[in-house]
């Protein structure tokens, strides 16, 4: 273990630069130092860059908060992306074309996210399929239900009438509350509720027993079961927390975009998985956290800001986005060894 | 070692190890070990867990490639580099748990890594019918194209002895190899070996069946703690010698127990019998009849197998209902299908394999030391790091943990050291009963000793222990009382007194006890 070796070494830098979070912490200050250097004619150094940047990252970010919990616990969920545009077709139709209002949307949005998680959760933790091939049925699933509740169109304010034609409705005030900034437009709402979701899922693995029994079954199920923790029940737990958090980035989706695309959030659950792995949790499990998670949305929004400022085309952002993920897990199993 | 004595009229062994030395970092696990396996004999390997048998059997199989000392293959030096250089030496071994791919058909079983090919294409035709003449070979008629799990495992091994075969061996390593088998197919195996033994081949036999020593062994040779003790012709070592060799005279470091003073009974079990694997299956542990005292320690005394450590689990809930019979904690009777329900109710399971199933390794001291009490130091779940490290503090003190910072990851220290966070992490629980299953297994002598002391406190604060350990002297030295296992059945008890290392050994191999022909089944 080079646990033993670091700790014999004197300095605090190095040990600190050899630790997961030393790590994804030097990952973010290299791309923000790309950014200092390609500066797009100093766009990089305007505050609207930042919220942008922050803007774009939140709903990934909300997504990859529940990724932490479900790959703690050795597992994974693919499903995040599928649930976001099952919850943001949901979340449309209620809001726009029923009229709901937001104190009922929410919750019941939030409701079919526990639902869909729930599902993933019993499936893998009480039937014992492997997460991979219960959350990638559940994507499929969850796609089909949205395509199924949206009847293949995208839900907008755009409501076809008795009479074949069009009328248009007003954005509810929900999506207008969420899609809006704040501090005199310098912090966007969704970073706000990103941050907010981070908070709560950092108190939850950090300080609560529940969190300490995720981090003992990805690290060792058996000898966590041994030890009388409630292992089936933690495990649903955490893809329900998974199912709620891409839920609320659901609702963000919708707000952003004013309409609910049953086609949205698909490859998401890749770019959050791809966060939270950045950011130094193993899929292996056992070994992470939400502030890891951070640095990795900090890393992965900052490099596609500064990528698209820079107006390097799509496909270069992809090709450059995979490349650096390989890099960051390579250095993580190199600590391994 | 002197020199080897210079290849005489004598016939030639078909493998000679001479000054075999094999050491795992500091420990030495075989020290100047000898053996000799002769064309047409059954040369039984035998001695306690921990002896050295696999080691040896590894080095013999190339698995294990860093060692002193000589083999000679038919009269001629090599070094096995690997086991596939060891097979084409004539070396086979057939571990215990198979070789085999399930899902792969008996043929590509056989010719595995090696099949006949024509223009790199696997030339199936040839395949089956080679794999068809070495599975005749052994008396058996099968579809050889069937997947190798559709048949049962007696059939299992005998398709790998046909794979050995088929690679020339002449001498078969064969451990434990009757521990999945019924009595029919037992007599198909010895009769199979006899065979074999007509063909010249040489068996290399390890068991721990007293039955089948006396039934198939023509020589026998003993390793007791990595030593060479002795090899004799198997009608010239009677019982009583036999046994001596494997147990010795000294028992070591007598560790200084103080009397105990039993009182009111902890636990009692009555017709106690645990399936694992079903209950279509052979119970691992059968009727289990025991009771221990508060400030008792009962060892469990047993062979691999003997089915000791399943009765355990079983107890603690670890299989789930998988276990019958009447269980009474303090009295009141019950019946636990969670380690949580029974640990809640004050027992506890220290288990044989701290990394496997003890310790969550990448975590901390403190967070594997408070694992299963984690629930006392919380409010409404919500986790207080303060009182977690004092928690731990005071566990971790009462075992003597030595550990840089409690914050260290556990998969960072020393075996003792990771036994002792094991342990105190059932301190914390304060259990009124201990299950320890190899409690001492794989760590200093000083640790050792350490937790002998800690059991005799414990004991003394009226805590019942009941103590698994395969190390004889530890169970003669620490045990109040001791039960004895044989292939999931109680074969003997002893009280302290009455306790000898050959009488427990006996019962240990299923010797000399009338025990009720129970093999049926």
């Amino acid at each position: 273990m080079s646990e033993a070796s670091t700790t014999k070494a004197p300095n605090p830098l190095l040990r600190f630069v050899s630790s997961p979070a030393g790590r994804a912490f030097l990952a973010l200050l290299l791309v923000g130092l790309v950014g200092t250097i390609f500066n797009a004619d100093g766009a990089f150094f305007k505050i609207g860059t930042h919220r942008d940047a922050l803007r774009q990252a939140s709903v990934y970010g909300i997504l990859a908060c529940g990724c932490t919990l479900v790959i703690i616990t050795a597992g994974i969920d693919l499903a995040v992306g599928s649930v976001l545009a099952l919850v943001a077709v949901c979340c449309s139709k209620m809001a726009i074309h029923w009229g709901w209002s937001g104190w009922l949307v929410v919750p019941a949005c939030l409701l079919v996210g526990c639902a869909t998680g729930g599902l993933a959760g019993v499936v893998t933790a009480r039937l014992r399929v492997q997460p991979f091939i219960a959350t990638l049925a559940l994507m499929v699933l969850a796609r089909g239900a949205a395509k199924y509740a949206s009847g293949g169109m995208k839900v907008s304010t755009a409501v076809k009438n008795a009479s074949g034609g069009y009328d248009y409705v007003d954005v509810p005030t929900l999506f207008r509350l969420v899609d809006t900034r704040i501090l005199g437009g310098h912090l966007s709402v969704v970073t706000v509720i990103f941050l907010v979701c981070l908070g709560l899922a950092w108190l939850a693995l950090a300080r609560h027993s529940w969190g300490r029994h995720l981090y003992a079954i990805g690290g060792n199920e058996e000898a966590a079961r041994l030890s009388g923790v409630s292992v089936v029940w933690a495990k649903i737990l955490a893809y329900v927390a998974s199912g709620l958090l891409a839920a609320v980035a659901g609702i963000c989706q919708a707000a952003q975009e004013q309409q609910g695309d049953p086609e949205a959030g698909v490859g998401y659950e890749l770019i959050a998985i791809a966060m939270v792995v950045i950011g130094g949790t193993s899929l292996m499990g056992g070994r992470g956290g939400m502030g890891l998670t951070l640095l990795g949305v900090l890393t992965i929004g900052y490099l596609d800001k500064i990528l698209s400022i820079n107006a390097v085309p799509e496909a270069g952002r992809l090709m450059l986005t995979g490349i650096i993920i390989v890099t960051a897990v390579l250095t993580q199993q190199r600590k391994r060894t | 070692m002197t020199a080897a004595p210079p290849v005489s009229t004598e016939r030639v062994p078909l493998v000679r190890l001479t000054g075999i030395t094999k050491r795992f970092g500091p420990v030495t696990v075989l020290h100047e070990v000898q053996l000799e396996v002769a064309a047409g004999e059954v040369h039984v390997l035998a001695g306690e867990n921990g002896a050295g048998k696999s080691t040896l059997m590894k080095i013999l199989a190339g698995i294990h490639t860093d060692f002193e000392g000589r083999i000679e293959y038919a009269g001629r030096e090599a070094r096995p580099r690997s086991p596939l250089e060891a097979s084409a030496l004539g070396v086979a071994v057939i571990h215990q748990e198979l070789s085999l791919i399930g899902a792969m058909s008996v043929a590509d079983n056989i010719f595995l890594g090696r099949m006949p090919t024509r223009n790199g294409f696997v030339c199936d035709a040839r395949q089956h019918e080679e794999a068809r003449h070495w599975v005749r070979q052994l008396g058996l008629e099968l579809d050889v194209r069937r997947p190798v799990e559709q048949f049962p495992i007696a059939v299992q091994q005998l398709i790998e002895i046909a794979k050995a075969l088929s690679q020339n061996a002449r001498v078969l390593v064969m451990d434990e190899p009757t521990s999945a088998l019924n009595a029919p197919e037992v007599e198909t195996l010895f009769g199979l070996i006899r065979s074999l033994k007509e063909r010249g081949c040489g068996i290399v036999y390890i068991t721990h069946k007293m039955e089948e020593i006396e039934r198939i062994a023509d020589r026998i040779t003993v390793l007791r703690d990595g030593e060479w003790i002795g090899t004799a012709p198997a009608q010239e070592l009677p019982t009583a010698k036999f046994m001596q060799w494997m147990v010795g005279r000294d028992l070591g470091e007598q560790f200084p127990r103080r009397a105990p003073q039993p009182g009111a009974e902890r636990l009692r079990l009555e017709r106690f019998s645990v399936f694992p694997d079903g209950f279509a299956v052979r119970p691992m542990a059968k009727n289990i009849s025991l009771e221990v005292r508060a400030g008792e320690i009962l060892g469990i005394g047993g062979l691999q197998g003997s089915g000791a450590s399943q009765l355990l689990l079983g107890l603690f809930g670890a299989y789930g209902n998988r276990a019958r019979g009447r269980v009474w904690l303090d009295g009141k009777e019950t019946h636990f299908t969670l380690p949580r329900t029974a640990i809640n109710a004050g027992l506890v399971l220290l288990t044989n394999d701290r990394k496997a199933t003890g310790l969550v390794l990448p975590l901390s001291i403190i967070a594997n030391a408070t694992l299963a009490g984690l629930r006392a130091l919380t409010r409404a779940g919500w986790r207080n790091p303060t009182a977690e490290r004092a928690a731990a503090e005071r566990t971790t003190g009462r075992v003597k943990l030595r550990a840089a910072s409690l914050e260290l990851e556990v998969g960072a220290l020393s075996g003792g050291n990771q036994q002792k966070v094991a342990i105190a992490k059932w301190l914390q629980t304060q259990p009124g009963v201990l299950l320890l299953d190899e409690p001492t297994r794989g760590i200093d002598v000083g640790a050792k000793r350490e937790i002998y002391q800690l059991m005799d406190e414990w004991t003394a604060q009226g805590m019942a222990i009941i103590l698994i350990t395969s190390e004889m002297s530890e169970l003669i030295t620490l045990s109040d009382r001791i039960v004895v296992l044989h292939r999931g059945e109680l074969t003997a008890s002893f009280t302290r007194a009455q306790a000898t290392p050959e009488a427990i050994l006996a019962a240990a191999m299923g010797h000399a006890t009338p025990s009720t022909p129970s093999q049926l089944s």
